[in-house]
């Protein structure tokens, strides 16, 4: 059934008839009223696309979410009085950026942890690497200047280019 | 009989495939030299028969042959060659197909040029690399064969997917596998490493070109993609976080944070096993995006696939091969012995916080992706995970490792100078700064990030210039044009790359200072957008080969004088009653001007959405710098497999001559 739906739903985004992104007669006259319309629209999900936004997407459902901010942008509502009209309606599943609740936690978590974490791991396997690497005895640094003046003696100069 | 010859090729690829999976892993630990061996003939062996099956499904394809329902599904006889030729992987059995031969060929370029290399890492590696072509052959064979017969035969063919036919289909998804796909040969290799349990720099500078290779066609195969949806779907658009872009994403950055751990290794033997690590993970990452895309758990223009039992096919294939090669990771790599030492402030220790920052962009697009899937499957709750979250959390690591980038680049190996570097870097930063004031000024009110985004890319670029600079003219400027032969290619290879960088960032960053007009253009009046005018001169309908278009032929302006002139087109498409979106876009500079139509309205006026995109150009130019980087490196003499066998070879012919 939810496969069933789910091609259901592909096959209408494919088909979607041939509408248009943000068209001319939706603009509101107020500049200021529609470039706040437009900012909104940005940051909320066309349900029926990929991560589409609706100001993007040609398909007709997001056209009628753009109509419907702008009728409530124009009698008065402020922008989060539009979005939570739209959250009770759809759910979270219209916000682009996911709201910040106990489910989403280890999602927005999930950057700051692993840069921690790698942190973390980095600090310590570099401690440990020289942990397991002593610093060489003296009488070690003196066989090994030896080796090394031995060497440098022995090849010939590097001539300079 | 064509097509049944294809399918039994495929049958014999995968029992070599299996031999090659088996017979000379065997022998690496009888350490019997002929079972080794057969490594070797059975990855040509594999390779020559799905290139047989390969070519077999083209010449289907190519000639029309709707008795094979892939065929019939995908293609139509009235289409143009070259998208009949790209409509072989235009869909999912194909797409699979061509996956299994450019891991074929893969395997079979390392029985070929690794004769230098020690016998039982390259049995061990070919080992595994038939493994995976056993399991993706074995795949292909149960659930998605591309042969399987229509009967009856129809007469006519079902059409490719429009927004498919394109040029882009042609070059985007091969060149994509081939990045994937590149990736095998580094994680067979690194899996050949743990089971030997040992690893060296020479292991280092054989894996480096396949990965060089993997990353460049990676990084072409994204940007061409994203170059394909800005022009086709229509608003201008070049990267929407989808899931199936992030699936791509993912192996990119992983790859990147490889090539840049892998050269610690081959330089200073340091960083062994977090190179190991990351090999298996830019593979994984691939396996992951296969799964993403092929298995139909996201549905978008992409996802062909729809039958669960794929899926679940794929589910269990990525489930092998990332638990194994993590449980073996788990198990050996604790024997790999650590090597060069170095302190925190280094060209070392600058690649350390580059992989970290590059991993952790990785996992936040991976969380990102996979959260609402995972969620969904938990609670049953749906949220969407859009471009906001990206941009704050992989956006914002990618611009910090920007800044970190030019520093990096001009420290030194072991220990490092910052205060020297940072002498070095103070005309691009303040360069970089100046401009991020000026823009600010400029446009006061305007967009924050865009500046910062601007003035960090000069920065990036004048950084990376001024290293080259430095090493010209270090101890005089007079040697300069001989001390720039001296300089090795993989140097100017990463310097392209970094200004690669630059560019593109710049190019995201103008994104912030181009304009946009939706208008209804009627006939001779003109529409401003940005700085020019643009004019509707006439509209018309024109045939295509399998399409109707209405063409709108539009002038652009600017103080009066025709610069050029734009035709942006709607197709429809008769064989799946579709339309498409032509945009018209006139290159202007490095910008872009961009405009696409709607059906006309009866009065013959059309609603247009037009846009002005200064600099844009330099979004897709920057990536092909980078890869052309990425190709600079790979012809580095220490790079090129085979060499020191060559030389070795050529030296005993002279001793015997």
């Amino acid at each position: 059934m939810r496969k069933a739906l789910r091609l259901a739903l592909f096959a209408f985004v494919l088909a979607a008839p041939a509408a248009f992104a943000v068209q001319p007669d939706e603009l509101l006259p107020d500049p200021a009223l529609e470039a706040r319309a437009r900012a909104l629209s940005a940051e909320l999900r066309c349900l029926v696309c990929q991560n589409q936004s609706i100001d993007d997407s040609d398909a007709s459902l997001a056209k009628d979410i753009r109509v419907l901010i702008r009728e409530r942008i124009s009698k008065g509502e402020s922008n989060d009085e539009v979005r939570d009209f739209l959250v009770s309606r759809y759910g979270d599943f219209i916000l682009l950026k996911p709201p910040l609740k106990p489910e989403t936690w280890l999602l927005w978590l999930s950057a700051p942890l692993t840069l921690g974490l790698g942190a973390l791991a980095i600090f310590y396997a570099t401690r440990r690497t020289a942990v397991a690497t002593p610093a060489l005895s003296a009488d070690e640094e003196k066989r090994l200047a030896e080796i090394a003046g031995v060497a440098a003696a022995e090849r010939p100069r590097k001539t300079k280019r | 009989m064509i097509v049944e010859a294809g399918h039994f090729a495929m049958i014999l690829a995968l029992a070599l495939a299996i031999v090659q999976a088996t017979v000379p892993f065997w022998g690496a630990r009888q350490r019997d030299f002929a079972l080794m061996r057969v490594g070797v003939s059975t990855a040509l062996g594999q390779f020559a028969f799905v290139a047989l099956a390969f070519a077999a499904l083209a010449y289907a394809h190519l000639a029309s042959d709707f008795s094979v329902l892939n065929v019939a599904e995908n293609s139509h006889s009235a289409m143009p060659w070259i998208y009949k030729f790209s409509g072989i992987w235009g869909n999912h059995e194909g797409s699979m197909l061509l996956w299994s031969l450019i891991l074929a060929t893969f395997g079979a370029l390392v029985a070929l040029f690794g004769r230098s290399l020690p016998e039982r890492l390259r049995a061990d590696a070919l080992s595994v690399q038939g493994l995976i072509g056993a399991a993706f052959l074995a795949f292909i064979l149960a659930t998605s064969n591309p042969f399987e017969r229509l009967v009856p035969a129809p007469f006519g063919g079902r059409d490719l997917n429009p927004i498919l036919q394109d040029p882009g289909l042609a070059i985007h998804p091969p060149m994509l596998y081939l990045g994937y796909v590149g990736f095998s040969i580094v994680f067979s290799f690194a899996a050949a490493a743990l089971i030997e349990g040992r690893i060296d720099a020479a292991w280092a500078r054989f894996v480096r070109p396949f990965a060089l290779i993997a990353w460049c066609f990676l990084t072409l195969g994204i940007a061409m993609g994203s170059y394909w949806a800005y022009y086709t779907l229509g608003w201008g658009g070049f990267w929407f976080w989808d899931p199936v872009e992030n699936a791509s994403l993912m192996p990119w950055l992983a790859g990147t944070a490889f090539l840049h751990s892998v050269a610690v290794m081959e330089k200073r033997d340091a960083l062994k096993v977090w190179t190991i690590f990351l090999a298996i993970l830019a593979f994984s990452f691939s396996l992951l995006g296969t799964f993403l895309v092929r298995s139909g758990v996201l549905t978008s223009v992409h996802a062909f696939a729809s039958d669960p039992r794929r899926g679940v096919f794929i589910l269990a294939i990525l489930a092998f091969f990332i638990a194994g090669s993590l449980a073996l990771f788990a198990w050996r790599a604790p024997m790999l012995k650590p090597g060069g030492l170095f302190a925190p402030i280094s060209r070392e220790g600058a690649l350390v916080l580059n992989n970290l920052l590059l991993t952790t962009a990785c996992a936040s697009v991976f969380f990102g992706t996979l959260y609402p899937l995972a969620l969904e499957q938990l609670t049953g709750e749906k949220i969407t995970v859009g471009a906001p979250f990206f941009n704050m959390t992989a956006g914002l690591l990618l611009l910090a490792l920007t800044f970190l980038t030019p520093i990096g680049f001009s420290l030194a190996w072991k220990r490092g100078d910052l205060l020297g570097v940072a002498q070095r870097l103070a005309v691009a930063f303040g360069c970089g700064l100046a401009l991020f004031v000026a823009l600010l000024a400029f446009f006061r009110g305007g967009p924050v990030l865009a500046p910062i985004a601007a003035g960090l890319a000069v920065y990036v670029m004048l950084g990376t210039l001024s290293e080259i600079v430095s090493r010209l003219t270090r101890g005089g400027g007079k040697a300069a044009l001989s001390r720039a032969r001296g300089l090795p290619l993989s140097f100017w290879g990463g310097a392209l790359a970094h200004f690669g960088v630059g560019m593109l960032l710049l190019g995201l960053a103008a994104t912030g200072f181009g304009s946009e007009t939706i208008a209804t253009m009627r006939a001779g009046a003109p529409v401003q957008v940005g700085p020019y005018e643009v004019v509707m001169e006439s509209v018309a309908e024109r045939g295509g080969p399998n399409y109707q278009e209405t063409v709108a032929h539009l002038t652009v302006r600017s103080g009066g004088a025709v610069v050029t002139t734009i035709e942006p087109a709607r197709r429809q498409f008769a064989a799946r009653q579709m339309a498409t979106t032509q945009a018209g876009i006139a290159t202007l500079n490095l910008g872009q001007l961009y405009v696409s139509i709607a059906d006309p309205a009866a009065d013959g006026s059309i609603p247009s959405r037009l846009y002005w995109k200064p600099l844009v150009t330099l979004i897709w130019l920057g990536a092909c710098c980078m890869a052309f980087g990425g190709a600079v490196s790979l012809a580095d003499r220490r790079l090129r497999f085979g060499a020191p066998a060559r030389a070795k070879a050529g030296a005993a012919a002279m001793a015997a001559g």
